[in-house]
């Protein structure tokens, strides 16, 4: 504990030079200004260059984001080197605790029982969960001649569990007064593979379909009915390819397909960043957790305005203890830059992610600050 | 590479290279043989031991809930489906192209089209796959509409039509075209081995060019055309990424081969779900390998037995 108050203070220096360079790179695309991001530590001069290499591995959601962020960092640190396995949530959180990489990508938070495991990984430290990748999950929809689709909830359970069959069923009619909507018959698409999308589709199919949706949520698509494809880019293009087919994926990757307004409280929002960032705000944070571990409770069927539940919410998991200093200071620095608004504004760029609202970026800040090496 | 040293010193030099020769090629190819073996037994053994947990695991605990049986039934439903279609189709093609190659076709256009058929063999099934998904399958959608629309009645064709077109018929179609080439290859290799004085004996008769090929090549070529079929259903057992893109899998067993849900197959659901499977689930994907394995095994032996049964018919005599 002694030593690291040694650290504690040379490492502040380091994570906010790192965040300070970053803002300053970001400047000319995003509006913040550099000033916002040092505040956060106050600049002081004398923050040493690292160098070494961390591994991650986990989320393959977050592959697009990562390579932004690890580019963006060795940008500023050209002599760390981090490596990122995207080898799937579950895989990411064994080799975390297995303690072969030094931290997991992640789109679910540990369970308590993970948490219980992790002590040991650890140092006698905790694991925790910090929220630094959101990103919008649009429906989208093939139907010529319908420009615009709005749908609440419940319809959309429906819809995506084959009981409401044609396009011009009363349920959708009913919140779409002003379209034409033809008698086509509906084709819902899901994914083929097992993935976070589906997980947190289906998360918010159970939570916001007011008992229409019985299915379990998980990330493996249940029901037999609708047509399958794998990937993002499979349901884009299955979509595509039929007439009156309606999927879900990441918004990025919605194109020109037909994007739905979802209900939330009394009016219909897309899937904005801004929104998918206002969701998070509106959502609490899980109880009983290790100090420092910010796990999101998504308020799926919250009321509040110009928010969009359809989110996944990936995390980065790390140790507040590790056994060596190089480590914690590579992954501190590192998970600092992921946090920075340059980091999120990279993540956006790249990913089409939506950057974490101010607020919360703070709070993921403040843990970040927690990370320390010893036993 | 002899010295110019005396002649007897040559030869003997030569006779005694030519002792350890024989002896390293001989070492080589029996090590290269037990190899096989060796690598076929690694892999018998490591899909058992891997699959280990998910035999002993409870039901409810295996992925689906119904247990290992379960979970890998629909899966090896599908697997077939989709091999048997494609057989039925690429086997009566195979044998027309084999035909017109060995007894057709001018000598010149029979070469070109036998690297033609080669070169089939040579494109990656994920390029099929992409094939199979972004042209062939919206092509088809008009014509699985008017299947349902008018031969309903059959359970083939029940419909509802796949608005996409990624349905089991499409997909037993791009895994046709995938096994075409070796199928082909094999049944040529077969019909060009009929003796020459079997076809000359049946023109001699009076046998027209079809009554030769009926009565001297096909019964010749048969047992050679059956294993060629075989390999071929093997390659469409094991297909994965092809099937995985073009097939949309939603676990359901059906025989309607028109509509958006179809069983998935065992190697393209592997290659779907192992990326995000831990513990259990991993063991559950190889156990489902591990029958899959033994399918073609299976289908492998049948093969041999069916070419070992008629071997007295064929070229032997």
């Amino acid at each position: 504990m002694k030593q690291s108050l040694l650290r504690r203070a040379a490492l502040p220096a380091a994570l906010v030079l790192s965040l300070g360079l970053g803002a300053c790179g970001a400047a000319n695309e995003t509006t913040t200004p550099a000033g916002e991001s040092s505040a956060t530590g106050g600049a002081d001069s004398g923050a040493e260059a690292l160098s070494g290499a961390i591994n991650g591995a986990g989320s393959s959601a977050q592959q697009a984001a990562m390579q932004a962020w690890i580019a963006g960092f060795q940008g500023e640190q050209p002599d760390v080197t981090v490596n990122y396995d995207p080898s799937g949530s579950g895989a990411g959180r064994e080799q975390f605790l297995s303690g072969a990489v030094a931290f997991a990508g992640s789109d679910a938070y540990l369970k308590d029982e993970e948490l219980e495991a992790a002590k040991e990984r650890c140092n006698g430290g905790d694991a925790i969960d910090l929220p630094i990748y959101v990103s919008p999950i649009a429906v989208v929809y093939n139907l010529p001649g319908v420009a615009e689709l709005k749908l609440s909830g419940p319809t959309l359970a429906k819809i995506f569990n084959g009981s409401i069959t044609t396009w011009n069923a009363p349920e959708i009619a009913a919140e779409n007064p002003d379209a034409q909507l033809p008698a086509t018959a509906i084709t819902p698409v899901h994914r083929s593979d097992k993935s976070g999308t589906t997980e947190n589709f289906t998360e918010y199919l159970a939570a916001a379909g007011e008992g229409a949706w019985t299915e379990e949520p998980s990330g493996e698509w249940k029901l037999p009915g609708g047509e399958a494809a794998q990937g993002t880019s499979g349901v884009v293009s299955a979509v595509k390819a039929g007439e009156g087919t309606i999927g879900y994926a990441d918004a990025s990757q919605a194109g020109d397909l037909g994007i739905v307004s979802v209900k939330v409280g009394e009016e219909f929002v897309q899937p904005t960043a801004e929104a998918a960032a206002a969701v998070v705000d509106a959502s609490s944070q899980v109880e009983g957790r290790p100090e420092g571990d910010i796990a999101i409770d998504l308020a799926r069927d919250t009321t509040e305005a110009g928010a969009y539940p359809i989110v996944l919410v990936s995390y980065h998991i790390a140790c507040t203890k590790y056994e060596d200093e190089q480590t914690a200071e590579l992954v501190k620095s590192f998970l600092g830059y992921v946090a920075s608004d340059a980091g999120q504004q990279e993540a956006a760029k790249a990913a089409g992610s939506a950057p974490i609202s101010k607020k919360l970026a703070a709070t993921v800040s403040d843990s970040i600050e927690s990370i320390s090496a010893g036993s | 590479m002899t010295t110019t040293a005396t002649a007897a010193r040559g030869e003997a030099r030569r006779e005694a290279r030519a002792r350890a020769g024989d002896r390293i090629f001989k070492g080589t190819s029996t090590a290269a043989g037990i190899l096989i073996l060796l690598i076929l037994a690694a892999v018998a053994i490591f899909l058992l031991i891997q699959a280990i947990p998910a035999l002993r695991a409870p039901a409810e605990e295996v992925m689906g809930g119904e247990g290992l049986l379960g979970y890998i039934a629909p899966l090896l439903f599908g697997t077939i489906l989709s091999s048997v279609i494609a057989l039925v189709i690429a086997t009566p093609l195979a044998v027309g192209i084999a035909l017109f190659i060995s007894h057709y076709a001018p000598r010149r256009m029979a070469q070109g089209l036998g690297y033609a058929v080669d070169l089939l063999a040579a494109v990656p099934s994920i390029v099929y796959g992409l094939w199979g998904f972004t042209w062939l399958a919206p092509r088809l959608t008009p014509l699985y509409r008017w299947l349902s629309d008018n031969l309903g009645f059959i359970p083939l064709f029940a419909g509802p039509a796949s608005p996409t077109g990624r349905t089991m018929f499409t997909a037993g179609v791009v895994l046709a075209v995938m096994i075409l080439p070796i199928v082909t290859a094999l049944s040529r290799e077969v019909f060009l081995q009929t003796p020459r004085l079997h076809e000359e004996a049946a023109l001699a008769l009076g046998a027209t060019r079809w009554e030769t090929i009926r009565y001297a090549v096909i019964p010749y070529g048969r047992s050679g055309v059956v294993s060629a079929a075989m390999l071929g259903l093997g390659r469409a057992l094991g297909e994965t990424m092809a099937v995985a893109i073009v097939l949309s899998a939603t676990g359901a067993v059906t025989f309607n081969l028109i509509g958006s849900t179809n069983p998935s197959t065992i190697p393209a659901n592997i290659a779907l779900t192992f990326p995000e499977a831990t513990g259990l689930d991993v063991s559950v994907l190889i156990a489902s390998g591990l029958v899959l394995f033994v399918i073609t095994f299976g289908v492998n032996m049948l093969a041999r037995w069916v070419v070992n049964r008629r071997a007295e018919f064929s070229g032997a005599n």
